[in-house]
């Protein structure tokens, strides 16, 4: 059978803002994946065992504090350390450009910043994740 | 109904049958407003009853639609007062000082996430966040460097802060003491406004009525012994940035004020001893008539409700008195110019709607916090407005205007519709625990998006008139550094004040937060003085307390 995408939207650290999120995951439910959202205030740590618990394909990360550098980089460490490096993963939010290219130095497979329709990013989701 | 006589078509339906329908009109765009209110082509008399006294009255008095004061700008302009805040409290000082310089005429202060959570710096959930969004508060030691050299007798003080607003308003009081400023005389707002944190900017640490009764604590305080600090600024704006309709903003705010005044009464206060401190804070949004009606119905709708609901008898307790801050989700990372332009409409569309105060978000903010360039610019659109166009002249200008009036009327309408489901659910903390607001205001957020997506809205330069390279803009970095110099700041107060004050301090803390019937403003204040941390102080809390964690829907 073949299944859906399962994307976890996830909002690290102590930022609230969440109505990118909130629309990124309606958007994504609605292009037919099966979407988990973790809610507000996660941990690195959390989000990564929602990753594995959920069997994941994808994890996007909804960041809007600047504590991007810090928390995306932790997120990604620790999916290799637990062998979920196949996991796409998907940051949006307000990266300044010199951060986009640092971040996919470190294993982000794409950003998308303010702006960006959400059409993007389930045709990117689709392209990456072979159903 | 056969007998009936027609009814006699009405001159405006006759122009709309004979001219208009044979008249062109774009299709396949939206004539709504940004909020999805309907607009027909032409409001005229006919289509817009209005009774003056009831329903406009003059500026000053009841129902204050027209405004608060009798002579609004013309007496006293607006305070422009530019919201900054970010890395430790040096840097902060630094940018204070330069806003004074500048002709601002008031302080705004941010606060990084780890404080509005109620972390200290070198808690490990802290980790990356330190001075980012805000500038970093631990202890009275850095409130007493964020205020160095700023006379507090002479300047009012906002604060952006609601889980710990107690605690940050003790650390202003105890700087104000320490400078020989009684609190009596300190002059300022807190935000405290935590409905709006639940329903919007989850920002909360506690659950809901522990929360609200330490903002009742707060009012109490205040109404005692801060006679001129404004202990709340019931917030619309973090509402509408979530994403909310005019009309969700509108109610959902007015809803937790009267959530507020409810409280107050209830612990035994007489509401007009505490409902003239009582102080607002609203977005201004593109949809510029919808902004306008917006703050002319929550002023009608303020005084109605004090004075016939709550009996408020001094006419100080029915005014609605805010502060505005332009939207920042309307701003964009495309051609970042352009969010000059677009915050020149919206701060005008708060002036012509009769505001206290107003902060201009700057170009960049939609890339990070603004840099010195960026705000200057944005306190320049306000003075441009307050000195060039003339629009301060004369009181609440578009008063009478057939459209702005249905539009007032309209957005009260869906205001009592909310106040009716609200309370059919329980009231606002019981609605918030249904997650009635968080829903609402995500189905407005999906509704606007979709439109934007396909294309029913254009958003200058980002579906529409796109530039394929752009340069891109110096934004402001905040130093890396910063977080562990804080943390080492926060690691060295411990070590050197009197741990055994600390310790009395904090066992007093949580005996009274765990009665009911102590106000915690007191020892809130000792503990400040003891150099106990924010951070110490909220675990004391959480403790006692748990902490709220909400369902999350989409």
């Amino acid at each position: 059978m073949a299944g859906k995408i399962r994307v976890v939207v996830a909002k690290p650290g102590l930022d609230g803002h969440d109505r990118g999120a909130k629309i990124i995951a309606r958007a994504l439910r609605d292009a037919g994946m099966e979407v988990i959202y973790t809610g507000l205030h996660q941990t690195p740590e959390q989000i990564v065992e929602t990753v594995i618990q959920e069997d994941a394909d994808a994890v996007g990360i909804s960041i809007l504090s600047g504590a991007h550098m810090t928390l995306v980089p932790r997120i990604v460490e620790l999916l290799r350390e637990q062998g979920a490096d196949d996991v796409v993963v998907l940051v949006g939010g307000t990266i300044p450009t010199d951060d986009v290219t640092a971040l996919k130095e470190q294993g982000v497979a794409e950003v998308f910043t303010p702006g960006a329709p959400t059409s993007d990013i389930v045709e990117y989701l689709q392209s990456r994740v072979p159903v | 109904m056969a007998t009936t006589e027609p009814r006699k078509q009405s001159s405006t339906e006759a122009w709309r049958e004979e001219l208009y329908d044979a008249a062109p009109e774009r299709q396949g765009v939206l004539f709504t407003t940004i909020s999805g209110i309907e607009n027909p082509p032409l409001r005229t008399a006919e289509t817009v009853p209005v009774d003056y006294e009831r329903d406009l009255g003059y500026p000053g008095a009841f129902p204050f639609t027209r405004g608060v004061y009798p002579s609004m700008y013309r007496g006293r302009l607006w305070t422009m007062r530019q919201f900054a805040g970010f890395g430790t409290a040096e840097e902060t000082n630094e940018r204070f000082r330069y806003l004074l310089e500048h002709g601002q005429t008031g302080l705004s202060t941010a606060f990084d996430m780890p404080t509005l959570m109620g972390y200290d710096s070198d808690h490990p959930r802290s980790l990356g966040e330190v001075g980012r969004e805000g500038v970093a508060i631990d202890s009275l030691a850095d409130m007493e460097t964020l205020f160095e050299a700023i006379p507090l007798g002479e300047v009012s003080t906002s604060m952006t802060i609601n889980s710990p607003a107690a605690i940050l308003l003790a650390f202003y009081a105890c700087v104000g003491e320490s400078q020989g400023v009684p609190r009596e005389r300190l002059r300022g707002t807190i935000q405290t406004d935590i409905l709006k944190e639940y329903i919007a900017q989850k920002e909360y640490i506690f659950p809901p009525e522990p929360s609200m009764r330490l903002v009742t604590d707060m009012v109490e305080f205040c109404a005692r012994e801060m006679p001129l600090w404004h202990p709340i600024s019931i917030s619309g704006y973090h509402i509408r940035e979530a994403g909310s309709t005019a009309a969700q903003e509108l109610a959902f705010t007015l809803a937790d004020g009267f959530t507020y005044v409810e409280w107050a009464i209830e612990r035994g206060l007489d509401v007009d001893d505490f409902a003239p401190r009582l102080s607002f804070f609203f977005n201004a949004h593109l949809d510029f008539f919808e902004e306008i009606a917006k703050y002319r119905a929550a002023r009608r709708i303020w005084a109605h409700v004090m004075r016939d609901r709550y009996g408020a008898k001094n006419p100080r307790s029915w005014l609605m008195r805010f502060h505005t801050q332009t939207a920042g989700v309307s701003l964009t990372a495309q051609q970042p110019e352009v969010n000059i332009v677009r915050t020149a409409i919206e701060a005008l569309a708060a002036v012509l709607g009769g505001t206290q105060s107003l902060h201009t978000n700057s170009y960049d903010e939609a890339l990070a916090l603004p840099t010195e360039d960026a705000v200057r610019i944005a306190l320049r659109t306000q003075q441009v407005i307050a000195h060039e166009t003339g629009v301060v002249n004369t009181v609440d200008p578009l008063g009478g205007s057939y459209f702005v009036e249905a539009l007032t009327t309209e957005l009260e309408r869906q205001a009592y519709e909310y106040f009716d489901q609200i309370e059919k659910l329980g009231g606002v903390v019981q609605a918030i625990k249904e997650n009635f607001f968080q829903k609402e205001i995500a189905e407005a957020s999906f509704r606007y998006q979709s439109e934007v997506e396909n294309e029913q809205r254009i958003v200058v330069g980002v579906n529409r008139y796109e530039l394929d390279d752009e340069t891109p803009l110096p934004i402001l970095r905040i130093d890396p550094a910063l977080e562990q110099k804080q943390i080492d700041r926060v690691q060295a107060l411990r070590a050197r004040r009197d741990s055994a004050a600390v310790e009395l301090a904090l066992a007093r803390l949580k005996e009274d937060a765990a009665r009911d019937d102590r106000n915690l403003m007191q020892p809130i204040v000792d503990a400040s003085r003891a150099y106990v941390t924010m951070g110490e102080m909220c675990d004391a809390f959480r403790e006692v307390w748990g902490t709220w964690r909400e369902t999350p829907v989409f």
